[in-house]
């Protein structure tokens, strides 16, 4: 990773000298060590990095920087590449304002995962190959990088770029989708509807309606939300209430249905750690199953699955799993 | 407060039905005229077309009381602007197995294609939903409290 992140600065540093670009998007030092956020940076790129806490996708930031003069230098992991061509292809982007660097992507890291395994008072994180070194109050602490990674990367698309410029990669990639992404939405829907609601109630009753899963989602593109609207009725949280959850739920997955690209935004940085993938990855599995295996943000300019259809699609009520008419 | 119970002590449930103004509305018409009965708390919302129906709808449908909510519409082929209910139908058939995911009820949702000629279609799709909806009981899976409170006042 460190020499990934020397050669974006060099590559970058030579963009911003010919004049290319006039700033880049990029991450910086948060709080923590483990806390890297997105931000703008001029020709000096002081406090730029790039390392295994850069999990946040820099696309949607995109939207207002084709809005200002002058053209942006954006760095995308590969999953964030998909988010790119998505909010292109609902021409929210300005393709001609911005430059893009596809960059090589190890997998990002989940502090929750290293918290989890007992690690406490993390005073600083660095990489050493595939060991994650934390210096803690209470000494030295190596984990193994395989084992702490964010959900979403453990299902990673693959590590092809479908957007860029240029890339920045890795000579050695490294792979680490482990495990089918539907795996879990399969074992929600062999439950019984009485142990999903369940569930579902055990996940969503959490919820503080921060908004964060919305905020961050790059298919949450809408210049005016329909939750910003207080009639609607969600905003406010009222305990045991299960409507708001619900309705608030099933609308924002709805909103993204046929657009998600499954870049696992939504559930990295929800604080309640609500696993939002598995609404939107229903959507995704049934859209598959029943109108056939579509990737939002393959390409640029595709049509999306509920802005077609075909004459002779499912009725409602058929579930792929239970046979349904096709 | 809604009259949730009938006379006998029955549950007696609220349902609310979507039907497109082309076909559907027309066919709950000519259940009218025709003399056939359907249930008189089917609460019927004339809309443009089927596709006129935002998921919005049915969730707050639910919120302010509903038990179940159905969605009537020209047969696939026969929309009054060619293509609506195409879109009805992927849109729906995605929102109700999303429903089902979260453990609310599948029966409590339906979408029914009714054109204008089938009165008797109409009759009988209310008939059966109604009855669905008594086995299954009040709505308390996607209830809103605070509906119901201001509904007793
Ligand atoms: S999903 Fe793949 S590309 Fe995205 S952060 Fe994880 S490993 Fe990297
Ligand atoms: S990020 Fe989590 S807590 Fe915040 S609104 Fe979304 S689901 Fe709720």
């Amino acid at each position: 990773m460190q020499e990934i992140f020397g050669r974006i600065k060099k590559r970058a540093a030579e963009l911003f000298a010919d004049g290319t670009v006039t700033r880049m998007v990029g991450w910086q030092k948060g709080e923590s060590d483990y806390d890297k956020t997105p931000a703008v940076f001029g020709p000096d790129m002081k406090g730029f990095v790039y390392d295994g806490f850069c999990g946040a996708n820099l696309s949607k930031y995109l939207i207002n920087l084709s809005k200002v003069e002058g053209r942006t230098l954006v760095l995308l992991k590969p999953c964030d590449s998909y988010s790119f061509n998505q909010l292109l292809t609902e021409h929210r982007i300005d393709r001609d304002k911005v430059y893009a660097i596809g960059i090589d992507c190890n997998g990002k890291l989940d502090i929750n995962k290293i918290r989890a395994l007992g690690v406490k008072g993390i005073r600083s994180v660095a990489e050493e190959g595939d060991e994650v070194v934390l210096d803690t109050v209470y000494g030295s602490k190596r984990v193994k990088r395989s084992e702490v990674l964010l959900d979403r990367c453990y299902c990673c698309k693959g590590k092809d770029h479908v957007a860029g410029d240029e890339f920045i990669l890795a000579e050695k990639r490294v792979d680490t989708t482990t495990t089918d992404r539907f795996e879990l939405v399969k074992k929600l829907e062999a439950m019984t509807p009485d142990e999903r609601y369940e569930f579902w109630r055990g996940e969503l009753s959490r919820c503080i309606r921060c908004n964060a899963c919305r905020n961050v989602c790059p298919a949450c593109s809408c210049v005016k939300c329909v939750f910003d609207n207080p009639a609607l009725g969600t905003d406010s949280k009222a305990n045991s209430d299960t409507f708001e959850e619900n309705m608030f739920h099933i609308i924002r997955a709805f909103h993204v249905a046929g657009r998600c690209t499954d870049c696992g935004e939504c559930s990295r940085v929800c604080p309640q750690h609500i696993p939002l993938h598995l609404l939107n990855r229903k959507f995704i599995r049934d859209i598959d199953e029943l109108y056939g295996e579509y990737q939002a943000g393959a390409e640029v300019g595709q049509r999306g699955p509920l802005t077609d259809f075909a004459k002779n699609d499912a009725e409602p009520g058929a579930t792929p799993d239970k046979g349904g008419k096709k | 407060m809604q009259i949730k119970i009938d006379e006998n002590g029955n549950f007696k449930p609220t349902i609310v039905a979507f039907c497109c103004n082309w076909c559907s509305y027309a066919g709950a018409d000519l259940a009218g005229t025709s003399r056939l009965s359907y249930p008189a708390n089917v609460k019927i919302v004339r809309v443009p077309c089927s596709c006129r129906v935002n998921p919005l709808f049915i969730l707050r449908a639910f919120q302010r009381g509903a038990d179940g909510v159905i969605l009537c519409g020209c047969h696939p082929g026969d929309c009054h602007y060619t293509t609506g209910n195409y879109y009805t139908r992927r849109r729906m058939t995605l929102l109700f197995n999303m429903l089902d995911y979260l453990g609310i009820e599948r029966d409590r949702t339906r979408v029914e294609w009714v054109s204008a000629a089938e009165g008797a279609k109409m009759a009988r799709v209310m008939n059966e939903f109604v009855a669905r909806i008594c086995e299954l009981g009040e709505n308390k899976r996607l209830e809103d409290l605070r509906c119901k409170k201001s509904l007793e006042e």
